[in-house]
C-alpha cells in the first residue's frame, strides 16, 4: 500500500490516513481485533515515516512534540498551504 | 489541548488560478455547511455525550474538520495567488477585496461572514447526532456542487477527497447514534 518511492511527505500523509480512517472506525467498533491489529501496524510505520521526513524538512509537530531539536527551524518556510 | 501538523492532511492542487472558483469554494471556508462550521459543531457538542464513545467520535471527526478547513483555505489561496485587480472584478470578488483585501476571510461564496447560527448545541445526544448526520449530507452535497463548477482536475482530487470524508463521517455517526440510542434506551427507568 505504501510504496518506498514516493516522497517522505506523500508517506507521512498515506499513512496517517490509514490511522484516520482506523481511529474512527476502532471508535465506533472498539472490539475489533483486526483493526486494532492494522491501527497498531500503521502506527509503529509511522513513527518511522515521520522520523524520516523531520530529519530532512524540519518538525511536524509544535510545542515539544516533534522533540528536541538543535536550532529553530519550526517557522522555516514553506508552511502547508505553500507547498 | 491541541497540536498543530505542519503539513496538510492530503494534498492541495489546482491546474492554473481561477478566482471565481475560490469564491464558490469559499462557502466550505465560512459557509452554512463549511468546515468551520463542521468544526465548531463536533468540538462543542462533545461535551454533554453520554459516552466516551460519543465524546471521542465527536473529538476525532471535529479535529479532522479543522484539517479540512485548512484544505479549503489552501485551495483559495492557490486559486486566488497573484490575481491581478481585473481577474478579481470579473470573478466578482471586487467587494471581497473592498473589504478583506486578499484576506481569507471565514465568509461564504458571497461575503457574508461565517456565524454560529449555522450550527446547533442542544446538549441532546440525540438530536445533536441527527443534527451532525444532515450536517455531513448537506457538505457532501455541497462538495458535489462544487466539483460541477469546475474542470480543473487537480482541484477536483481535493475536493473528491473532502466528499468522501463527508461519506466516512456520516457513517461513524450514524454508528454512534445507534449505539448511544441503545445505550439511553437501556438507561430509562419507568
Ligand atoms: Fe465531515
Amino acid at each position: 500500500m505504501v510504496k518506498q518511492n514516493m516522497n517522505p511527505l506523500q508517506t507521512v500523509q498515506e499513512l496517517e490516513f490509514a490511522l484516520v480512517e482506523l481511529n474512527l472506525y476502532l471508535d465506533t467498533h472498539p472490539n475489533d481485533q483486526n483493526a486494532l491489529a492494522a491501527f497498531n501496524d500503521f502506527a509503529s510505520r509511522y513513527a518511522t515515516a515521520r522520523a524520516t521526513y523531520e530529519a530532512q524538512y524540519g518538525p511536524l509537530a509544535n510545542f515539544g512534540n516533534s522533540g528536541p531539536t538543535a536550532s529553530w527551524t519550526w517557522i522555516d518556510e514553506p508552511w502547508p498551504w505553500e507547498i | 489541548m491541541w497540536l498543530y501538523e505542519k503539513k496538510l492532511q492530503y494534498p492541495v492542487r489546482v491546474s492554473n488560478p481561477d478566482s471565481k472558483m475560490a469564491k464558490y469554494i469559499y462557502t466550505q471556508f465560512g459557509g452554512p455547511n463549511g468546515e468551520l462550521g463542521a468544526a465548531v459543531r463536533y468540538l462543542s457538542q462533545r461535551y454533554t455525550m453520554p459516552t466516551g464513545r460519543g465524546k471521542g467520535v465527536l473529538t476525532d471527526i471535529g479535529t479532522e474538520e479543522l484539517a479540512h478547513w485548512e484544505m479549503i483555505a489552501t485551495m483559495v489561496y492557490k486559486l486566488t495567488k497573484g490575481a491581478s485587480i481585473t481577474d478579481i472584478k470579473q470573478a466578482g470578488l471586487g467587494s471581497h477585496y473592498a473589504i478583506w483585501d486578499s484576506g481569507i476571510f471565514p465568509g461564504d461564496s458571497n461575503g457574508v461572514p461565517f456565524t454560529t447560527a449555522y450550527i446547533n448545541v442542544m446538549g441532546d445526544p440525540i438530536a445533536d447526532l441527527h443534527e451532525d448526520m444532515a450536517a455531513e449530507q448537506k457538505a457532501r452535497a455541497t462538495y458535489e456542487n462544487l466539483i460541477r463548477l469546475t474542470d480543473d482536475v487537480d482541484l477536483m482530487d481535493g475536493l473528491k477527497f473532502l466528499r468522501e470524508r463527508e461519506v466516512v463521517h456520516f457513517q461513524r455517526f450514524g454508528e454512534t447514534l445507534d449505539y448511544i440510542q441503545g445505550y439511553m434506551d437501556s438507561k430509562k427507568a419507568f
